[in-house]
């Protein structure tokens, strides 16, 4: 478990949120994720993220389930335990293609959502720090690593003149640990909401 | 948008080629017609009407999946066809021309009451026949032919009207108002080609065209089949025109996003043609009745075997295998070079939809297939690139532009 010092930027509009990104990284610094409320289209590229492995890792299991079943299917049929089902040969392929091509997709289904839980450490039980609660309701939340170089003054600066409408420093757990969210706070518990 | 190629000069060469391959088509198309088509002997009449029906239906099929995709994806509202739309536009005004072509043969064939190739035509067989009496309210010569002009008529008309209403997108910027207004608009005529879409394509015409060749045999995933073929074709086609208006440096707002989805189509439609192909004929081996399976014996144990892998092989595992990685998608040679395979294997499956049912001891494939073909391909690019000249590339004020040109997949 290691804490680790943050600088968290908010910002509340994509227009505004993508040149900060620009800005932020031409500026030399490290950024650890942006948190959206939505999925936001060109924002991986903008964070200069590598494309995700997750297909080939779901061709492989899937592949996996192809040959499982025509190697399991196949022995049962003529190995182990032949039988004559109207008249039709042993090895009799087309009646298979259904069976395999469902293992193919639970295979690849299964395994492609258990990776994906595995990547982004999602879990029962597993519990991570949230940087900024509105981060899953209206707030684009920028989390930015600092070194011990980083002057936080200068970057906290530097975010609100790109545009954040919020910015603190945060120490917290880099990593998941065991937990759950059940007695935190809800979002807008401890707050006057102007409306 | 001052540096947008909106007008499109068709090349010397593109003109060329398609006379020559207008010219060899229509020397084959005489010569067949000759020496085959008028011949006393029925076999050589079969083949010849059997081999211009397979190649005009599937041409005019082909066509008409690209106002089909138009129409489909105005119906849902998507803006990423816009910065190419007008390569589908062009596409599909050959219909009036494939479909007139098709009328004329498909009025041929029934009007000199040609039974050799539909054998419901042959009055004396279907009063002894309780099958054919039984089907004789639709396959009779006054619904075929009244059913058959009614669909090109409307498949050109419908097609027109929405070519005509995207042309108001290139005379001045819209206000909301307007734009909101031309939507619904465009909405409501797309719509009214799809139904009419699904009451031929995906339903009766498939049954009347090419399904009633096998009079008593039926199947009901024929008219999703040839759906299938056509349009995966349909999208080949799109995606070869593309790929060539961007090599001669027009269409620069489509890029390899816009590829990349139009491969998608080509990958999934392939998928799904397979998915079609597999559920018509699993059910039919797996139940093995005699009058089903007299549609697969000649076709898998017959002289038609290599034709019926091969298509299998081109239109299922060369798609699967070679569109699946996202990178092939988004490179335009790879893409142009499955369209052909794509194109030329549809084209090999409506062979064998006909022809493997007109002449069931050896296959036919030969010159006269093949000449046939280019004159059909001949025309489909003179065509093409006379509509594609003929108004501007982009339509420039279309309210969903914008969103297409930012398209990112």
């Amino acid at each position: 478990m290691a804490q680790k010092k943050f600088v968290v930027g908010c910002f509340d509009e994509e227009k505004v949120l993508f040149p900060a990104v620009k800005q932020v990284r031409t500026a030399g610094y490290k950024i650890k994720d942006v948190y959206t409320p939505f999925a936001v289209h060109g924002l991986d590229h903008a964070l200069g993220m590598r494309e995700t492995s997750l297909h080939t890792a779901g061709f492989i299991y899937g592949i996996t389930g192809t040959a499982t079943a025509v190697s399991a299917i196949s022995w049962i049929f003529t190995k182990d335990w032949p039988l004559n089902i109207g008249g039709k040969p042993h090895f009799a392929l087309p009646a298979w293609v259904p069976i395999i091509f469902e293992l193919t997709v639970l295979f690849a289904a299964v395994g492609m959502v258990m990776t994906f839980c595995w990547l982004c450490q999602l879990a029962p039980g597993v519990k991570k720090h949230h940087f900024h609660k509105r981060a899953t309701d209206d707030l684009f939340v920028m989390v930015i690593e600092c070194t011990d170089k980083t002057n936080t003054d200068d970057l906290l600066a530097f975010l609100k003149s790109n545009g954040a409408i919020e910015t603190d420093v945060q120490v917290a757990e880099e990593e998941w640990w065991f937990g759950t969210y059940d007695k935190e706070d809800n979002l807008y518990n401890n707050k006057q909401v102007a409306l | 948008m001052a540096s947008i190629k909106e007008q499109f000069e068709i090349p010397g060469n593109l003109k060329t080629w398609s006379y020559a391959l207008i010219g060899i088509g229509t020397a084959a198309l005489l010569y067949g017609m000759f020496t085959k088509g008028f011949s006393a002997d029925e076999h050589e009449q079969v083949h010849f009407w059997g081999t211009l029906m397979y190649n005009t239906i599937f041409w005019t099929l082909v066509t008409n999946a690209a106002m089909f995709f138009i129409c489909f994806n105005t119906m849902a509202q998507a803006a990423w066809i816009q910065s190419f739309r007008r390569i589908a536009e062009a596409i599909s005004t050959l219909v009036p021309i494939f479909g007139g072509i098709t009328l004329l043969v498909l009025f041929y064939v029934v009007l000199s009451h040609n039974h050799h190739i539909y054998h419901w035509l042959d009055a004396e067989a279907v009063a002894k026949d309780p099958i054919l009496k039984g089907k004789a309210g639709f396959l009779n010569p006054s619904f075929f032919i009244i059913w058959t002009s009614l669909t090109i008529i409307l498949w050109s008309y419908f097609g027109y009207r929405m070519r005509q209403i995207s042309l108001e997108a290139d005379i001045a910027p819209m206000d909301h108002e307007t734009a909101h207004k031309f939507n619904i608009r465009s909405m409501t005529r797309s719509g009214f080609f799809l139904v009419w879409f699904g009451l031929t394509v995906a339903s009766t015409v498939p049954w009347l065209w090419l399904m009633s060749l096998d009079a008593h045999w039926y199947s009901t995933m024929y008219s999703w089949y040839t759906f299938a073929s056509s349009f995966v074709a349909g999208m080949a086609l799109i995606a070869l025109w593309l790929v060539y208006m961007k090599n001669k440096g027009y269409m620069e707002l489509s890029n390899s996003e816009h590829l990349h989805d139009v491969g998608k189509f080509m990958f999934a439609f392939s998928i799904f043609w397979t998915y079609l192909w597999f559920s018509q004929y699993m059910l039919i081996w797996y139940a093995n009745i005699p009058e089903e399976v007299v549609y697969f014996k000649h076709r898998v144990q017959g002289a038609y075997k290599p034709i019926f892998f091969l298509n299998l092989f081109i239109n299922f595992l060369c798609p699967l295998i070679i569109l699946m990685k996202r990178s092939a998608k988004r490179n335009f040679t790879l893409v142009a070079f499955m369209a052909v395979l794509i194109l030329f294997g549809h084209w090999i499956d409506f062979y064998q939809m006909v022809m493997g049912s007109l002449m069931k001891e050896h296959i036919s494939l030969g010159l006269l297939d093949f000449g046939i073909l280019s004159f059909f391909v001949g025309v489909m690019i003179l065509m093409v690139a006379r509509s594609l000249a003929s108004k501007p590339l982009i339509p420039k004020y279309h309210p969903f532009l914008k969103e297409s040109i930012i398209h990112q997949v």
